[in-house]
């Protein structure tokens, strides 16, 4: 069965360009970039090459470009800095959406005694920005807020929020492991100090991210060792997994248009097609700016796990916010955050497209979806007054 | 994703009996649209009603909650009211072919939906508890102190679970019920009432019998065995099992981290001491490997 790939946000198909270009840094040109001989500068040369395209994407400089191995360690990385260069401030704010990288650190800093604010939500989804500029004293070292919500796709406004932190003298971080390539950033006229990008969102592959640290801004290593990275980041370079990465920042930035137009046009057609057939429906973070690939609509009356498995028949693969899928018992901490009632966060799905999502499948979408939820509605014992 | 039998695939795109009886004898209704699954089951019984000959479901839940209950509906026809409140939550799971122990609560689902049915048709209603938690209770015809206040789970229905279930941790109670999946508040309590289940099973007045027939002795043999000694092996990750009786030879064998430990001659040694205390006292256990 050939797949209907809607689940972009938890990874993406590697672009056969990207793989391309890191193929021979295996086999052939395995070298050690930091070797002084000929075979290991070639690989040098590549890194700073992808360095550079990186940076391109960003609106930054390659100096400000950190290598890691995931979105999670850059997540780390950033706040366990902060808390180093800022003996003295011992509370960290951030919000109640965040993706587990950060709050589940978060939560463990609390146990060692830092005071953490978790920052809430309106029923859209976007931040409320009285109670970050409360939360935000003289006491905080580090205000870590995503960019744009993997669940619902909704963005927040980071560049307010960097500005709220810097006033009391706070570093600000932004998760936007979701955002890149996405939408356009301009690092160079940003007051983010620091910022998390992971490969394997972008159509480069699993185990290769970023921390963007802003030049200027003091930095304590996660990982110490070597002098690999300026010495803020030690341990051999994943040289190839760079190279792709470069490529695909390359990549994005060529194909941001088409996710803005293109792609979002197909989300819209799609979510206007569910909401139109499928009553009792709604779009969580529908009044919110979101991201252009993402819509997460909650159905009434049914549960998420039991609609994926349906969709899996199709070959349709897509996310959920159920509880069920995960092993957890309760359903996504965004949506609770968000206030969605418990009759419908249960029965949410999460459809996240690419570049290489085509209209057939669209179609295949819209037209297998109203079936399976109605099928599961006859099913169910609650809402039989509504059908 | 979930490693689901073939039978739990089948039973979830293919249900038995979904929908409703308009006439139906009894009707047992658990869970709730907060919890994330509810099961509402309808049994129709014959002119003598004793017996069960239709039983149809609605279920809102994840794909194991719906084979389960599709399992249970098929399970239940043409037993007698009586055979069907014999049957277990473990009954349901293996009729599917078994179910990941994250899912078993589905299971517990549908026993106890089943056993709702079948008491309120015998006009045994338990009095509803009220409560403060923030959704209704999933299981509202088990009245006690609520402990899980996420999934509005008594402490009744708790023991009775870890009971039958002869459940040793807080993991797994969660894993049968959901009490303590959300917040986790109330793992403590869950500790606790573990410990007290425990506690009565030991707490029970034992002594040992006078006089046995050989027939009596094996029996008491395989009960202290399951009561009393495999849930303490368990609590370390080890098990037993009884490999014969001869006379007054006890062969057992050992299990998982029992296997192998350094230290399994002490436990052999514990165990003869547990069976001579509460069987008779000329038992000797011999641990064999096989």
């Amino acid at each position: 069965m050939k797949e209907i790939y809607l689940d972009n946000n938890a990874t993406t198909k590697v672009d056969e360009a990207v793989f391309e270009e890191m193929r021979p840094y295996f086999c052939e040109l395995y070298g050690n970039p930091s070797s002084m001989h000929f075979f290991g500068g070639q690989v040098q040369n590549k890194v700073n090459e992808a360095r550079q395209r990186v940076a391109d994407l960003l609106g930054a400089s390659p100096d400000e470009i950190i290598f890691t191995a995931c979105g999670t360690e850059s997540d780390n990385a950033a706040i366990r800095s902060a808390l180093e260069v800022f003996p003295d401030r011992r509370h960290i704010v951030t919000s109640r959406v965040e993706h587990p990288a950060i709050l589940t650190q978060c939560r463990n800093l609390r146990q060692k005694g830092y005071h953490v604010t978790e920052v809430g939500v309106d029923g859209a989804g976007r931040l409320d920005m009285d109670e970050l500029k409360a939360a935000v004293t003289d006491d905080t070292a580090i205000v870590s807020l995503m960019w744009a919500n993997n669940e619902t796709g909704v963005i927040f406004p980071v560049e307010e929020a960097a500005a709220i932190a810097q006033a009391k003298g706070a570093l600000f971080h932004s998760d936007a492991v979701q955002a890149i390539g996405k939408i356009p950033i301009t690092m160079a006229a940003s007051r983010i100090d620091m910022l998390s990008l992971s490969g394997h969102k972008l159509h480069a592959p699993k185990g290769i991210g970023v921390l963007y640290l802003r030049r200027g801004t003091p930095f304590r290593p996660f990982l110490v060792g070597g002098h690999q990275e300026k010495s803020r980041r030690a341990g051999t370079e994943n040289a190839a997994a760079i190279i792709a990465l470069g490529k695909a920042c390359q990549l994005a930035g060529q194909y941001m248009a088409v996710e803005n137009s293109v792609v979002k046009a197909m989300r819209d057609r799609l979510q206007d097609a569910l909401m139109t057939a499928i009553p009792y429906a709604r779009i969580n973070g529908g009044g919110a700016e979101r991201l252009p690939n993402t819509t997460s609509i909650a159905f009434e009356f049914v549960e998420g796990e039991a609609i994926l498995l349906l969709l899996s028949e199709f070959g349709i693969c897509a996310s959920s916010g159920s509880a069920c899928t995960s092993g957890s018992l309760e359903p996504s901490h965004v949506l609770r955050a968000m206030g969605v009632p418990f009759t419908c966060a249960h029965g949410s799905i999460r459809f996240s497209l690419s570049r290489f999502t085509t209209d057939a499948e669209i179609d295949t979408v819209i037209r297998e979806m109203p079936p399976i939820i109605a099928r599961l509605r006859q099913m169910s014992p609650f809402g039989r007054e509504h059908l | 994703m979930w490693d689901y039998t073939p039978t739990v695939k089948d039973h979830f795109l293919n249900p038995r009996n979904v929908g409703d009886i308009p006439d139906a004898d009894a009707v047992g209704e658990v869970g709730s649209l907060a919890c994330g699954d509810a099961l509402k089951l309808y049994l129709k019984l014959d002119d003598n009603k004793d017996k069960i000959v239709d039983a149809k479901f609605q279920t809102f839940g994840c794909a194991s909650a719906i084979a389960s209950s599709s399992a249970l509906t098929e399970m239940v026809k043409g037993k007698t009211l009586d055979e069907a409140l014999a049957l277990s939550n473990q009954d349901i799971a293996d009729f599917l072919g078994g179910l990941p122990e994250e899912k078993m609560h589905c299971s517990v689902m549908g026993q106890e939906a089943l056993e709702v049915a079948i008491f309120k048709y015998r006009g045994m209603e338990i009095p509803q508890h009220d409560s403060e938690h923030d959704h209704g209770p999933a299981y509202p015809d088990y009245e006690g102190e609520i402990i899980c206040k996420c999934f509005g789970i008594t402490d009744a229905f708790l023991k009775k679970v870890i009971e039958t279930n002869g459940l040793t941790t807080a993991e797994q109670v969660t894993n049968f019920t959901k009490a303590g999946g959300a917040c986790g508040g109330c793992i403590p309590k869950i500790k606790d009432l573990i410990a007290q289940v425990l506690g009565e099973v030991a707490a029970k007045p034992r002594t040992r019998p006078e006089k046995l027939s050989n027939m009596k002795k094996m029996q008491l043999i395989q009960e202290v065995l399951e009561r009393d000694i495999r849930p303490l092996l368990w609590a370390d990750g080890g098990d037993l099992e009884l490999i014969d009786i001869d006379g007054h030879n006890v062969q057992v064998a050992f299990r998982k981290a029992c296997a192998g430990c350094a230290s399994s001659g002490n436990t052999a040694r514990m165990v003869e001491l547990k069976l001579r205390d509460l069987v008779a006292e000329d038992i000797v256990v011999e641990e064999v490997s096989q």
